[in-house]
């Protein structure tokens, strides 16, 4: 029997995608953080292009110049200048740069590994699991900051250290969480059916098992990558993240603590910058969890 | 629940031994010279450098010297401060009343402020208010408090003079510590306005470090109260005729405290991270305050057992947390 009556387009189940889409735009929070969030992004993949200034040339005749619509301000520096008479706004851009890349490494960096250890735990429960998990107890039992001082304390501070206690800090959460979704997936039936079909450990894990625990991780992500940029700033701010000249936030805002009384600019524009993309991210995150994974919605 | 106490407790013990060889491993993975590090110069007199050495064990096999640290925390001692002289546990004990008086007016602030919005945010669900709320508590979620402690010293106590920048009391008065507590200290000794001076310098740093708690527990009380609330005995208590305060607040809130209640105990390492913050900004003579200043003057005895010492404070109290849940609730109990 052939159909030749049209498909009517509405009955049809909408593609995943667009599906998630939908589900993510009816959030207002999600896309006001989403379009920050690519503002930033495209701030700084043409930093040197957008900033007006290059972020480390000093005007000597410019200290701490106020943001253009104070008095005093000028218009070559639309955000002032800081005590050494270097442009705000161009650092801030930079700044971007290096918030971004440590958050996007750290969390490439912590995501592999917690995805394998977590993989690993969930399958073998009686052999591996165990052990792994009394590891990330002992790592869960430092709070998430003071473990990255520890770390950055042996390391010593620098970019490359700061993004590897970043994402050392953050794996336990990726293991635990791989674990705990593979179990839940493990019991089900498609999974005896591919071990029935004669799927192998590695296709079992990747191919069957993984795709189906991956909305908590994605979620897991976007939360990490805030808090991968807020405790970078934090260790800059301790002076044990990147090191000054570098137009690092946290780091700008340490060096600016000396002019808390003179010079507000200084002191407001890198936290808010901090604060900004943070919140843009848990607002993008928020959405995500609701779009993604109905079950942990009003979860904390 | 005895079992289930012993279970816990079972847990308890590899995961401390975790901690101590994370410790140990803390100062020998310093790359380079540990005692060059440590004395903070380069090439010292090939001599002393084999008494330091000495001195320090660092001359045996590496086993024994993991064995020969545990023996030495098993006998109490926790090193002394290359700095001070004065023993790391003596250090530890004088500076961490601070960070608790500090941590427990944060808590006091959070929990009280946390609790009204999320029940407000709660039974107004849905409106401008519930949004304002939940947006507040959301900014609060990603605040930088590093930032925010600056943001309020600038305005308070630079601009408005309201409170002092830092410490914890005017170098004018001579409170003899007694208790280590500020406030209870104040009160026990006779100079006038002392307590008022310790409360004012108190304000600014507890409203800091409890920002991102306050925000945890407001969404986590709205998230509890709007589950509860939909619960068929709050409908039977409503139908009975019981006055709606009697009803939020009875029926209500006391069934959506338990998974609140968790959220107080994980703040705990929030608060130990924060404090490290909030002390450094406000100088205020803590424990976090005490392990920055001694990781940039290289103080490793100090840095190694300090950390020891949070990460034990951390673990117990999340065990005092999970045995606390287990009384309240079954189930957890029972679990295998």
């Amino acid at each position: 029997m052939t159909t030749s009556t049209p498909l009517d387009q509405s009955l049809l189940y909408p593609s995943p995608l667009k599906e998630f889409w939908q589900a993510f735009a009816h959030n207002t929070g999600a896309l006001g953080g989403l379009a920050f969030m690519i503002l930033l992004v495209f701030c700084a993949l043409f930093a040197p292009w957008v900033a007006p200034h290059d972020p480390s040339e000093q005007y000597r005749d410019f200290l701490l110049t106020p943001p253009v619509w104070l008095d005093g301000g000028q218009w070559q520096f639309l955000l002032g200048t800081d005590e050494l008479g270097r442009d705000l706004l161009s650092r801030l851009i930079h700044g971007a740069r290096l918030s971004l890349l440590i958050g996007l490494a750290s969390v490439v960096l912590s995501l592999i590994p917690g995805i394998l250890l977590g993989l690993v735990a969930g399958f073998f429960p009686r052999l591996l699991g165990p052990g792994i998990m009394r590891l990330m107890d002992i790592m869960l039992a430092l709070p998430s900051l003071l473990l990255a001082v520890a770390i950055v304390a042996i390391l010593g501070p620098g970019l490359i250290n700061t993004i590897f206690a970043i994402a050392i800090v953050s794996l336990p959460s990726y293991v635990r969480l791989t674990r705990a979704a593979v179990m839940g997936e493990l019991n089900r039936d498609y999974v005896t059916a591919a071990q029935l079909a004669g799927a192998n450990l590695p296709r079992l894990m990747f191919v069957t098992v993984l795709p189906n625990c991956m909305a908590p991780l994605i979620v897991q992500a976007t939360l990490s990558f805030s808090s991968a940029i807020l405790d970078a700033a934090a260790l800059g701010f301790l002076g044990l993240g990147v090191q000054p000249p570098t137009p690092e936030w946290g780091t700008m805002l340490a060096s600016a603590r000396d002019y808390i009384e003179r010079a507000w600019w200084v002191v407001s524009l890198p936290g808010l910058a901090i604060l900004l993309s943070v919140l843009a991210i848990n607002l993008m995150g928020d959405g995500l969890r609701d779009a993604l994974d109905p079950k942990l919605k009003n979860a904390q | 629940m005895l079992s289930f106490i012993a279970r816990r407790l079972g847990l308890l013990i590899p995961t401390f031994f975790g901690v101590t060889l994370l410790t140990f491993a803390l100062i020998r993975l310093i790359p380079g010279d540990p005692v060059e590090v440590m004395m903070g110069e380069r090439r010292v007199d090939p001599e002393m450098h084999a008494q330091a050495m000495e001195r320090l064990g660092l001359n045996k096999p590496l086993y024994q010297q993991y064995f020969d640290y545990i023996g030495q925390l098993a006998s109490g001692n926790l090193g002394e401060s290359l700095r001070s002289r004065e023993s790391v546990w003596n250090e530890f004990l004088t500076l961490f009343p601070a960070t608790v008086e500090l941590a427990l007016a944060a808590l006091l602030f959070a929990g009280t402020l946390g609790l009204i919005a999320g029940v407000v945010a709660a039974l107004k669900r849905g409106t401008p208010l519930d949004h304002g709320v939940m947006s507040i508590a959301l900014t609060g979620y990603s605040m930088p408090i590093f930032w925010w402690g600056l943001l309020l010293i600038m305005f308070f106590s630079v601009g408005l003079g309201w409170t002092p920048v830092s410490g914890r009391i005017d170098l004018l008065y001579d409170i003899p510590p007694v208790t280590g507590f500020m406030l209870i200290d104040t009160l026990l000794s006779d100079e006038p306005g002392a307590f008022v001076d310790a409360l004012r310098h108190l304000i600014l740093p507890a409203i800091v470090l409890g920002t991102i708690p306050l925000a945890v527990i407001a969404r986590m009380t709205r998230s509890a109260m709007l589950e509860v609330l939909r619960e068929d005995y709050i409908r039977t208590a409503r139908a009975k005729g019981l006055s709606p305060t009697r009803v939020v607040f009875v029926h209500g809130l006391r069934n959506a405290l338990i998974p609140v209640l968790t959220v107080f105990g994980l703040q705990v390492g929030t608060l130990l991270a924060g404090a490290v913050l909030t002390e450094t900004i406000f100088s205020w003579p803590g424990i976090g305050k005490w392990l920055i200043e001694a990781i940039g003057a290289r103080d490793y005895p100090v840095v190694q057992n300090g950390i020891l010492l949070i990460a034990c404070l951390v673990i117990l109290v999340n065990f005092t947390v999970d045995i606390l849940y287990g009384l309240a609730n079954p189930r957890i109990r029972h679990q295998k």
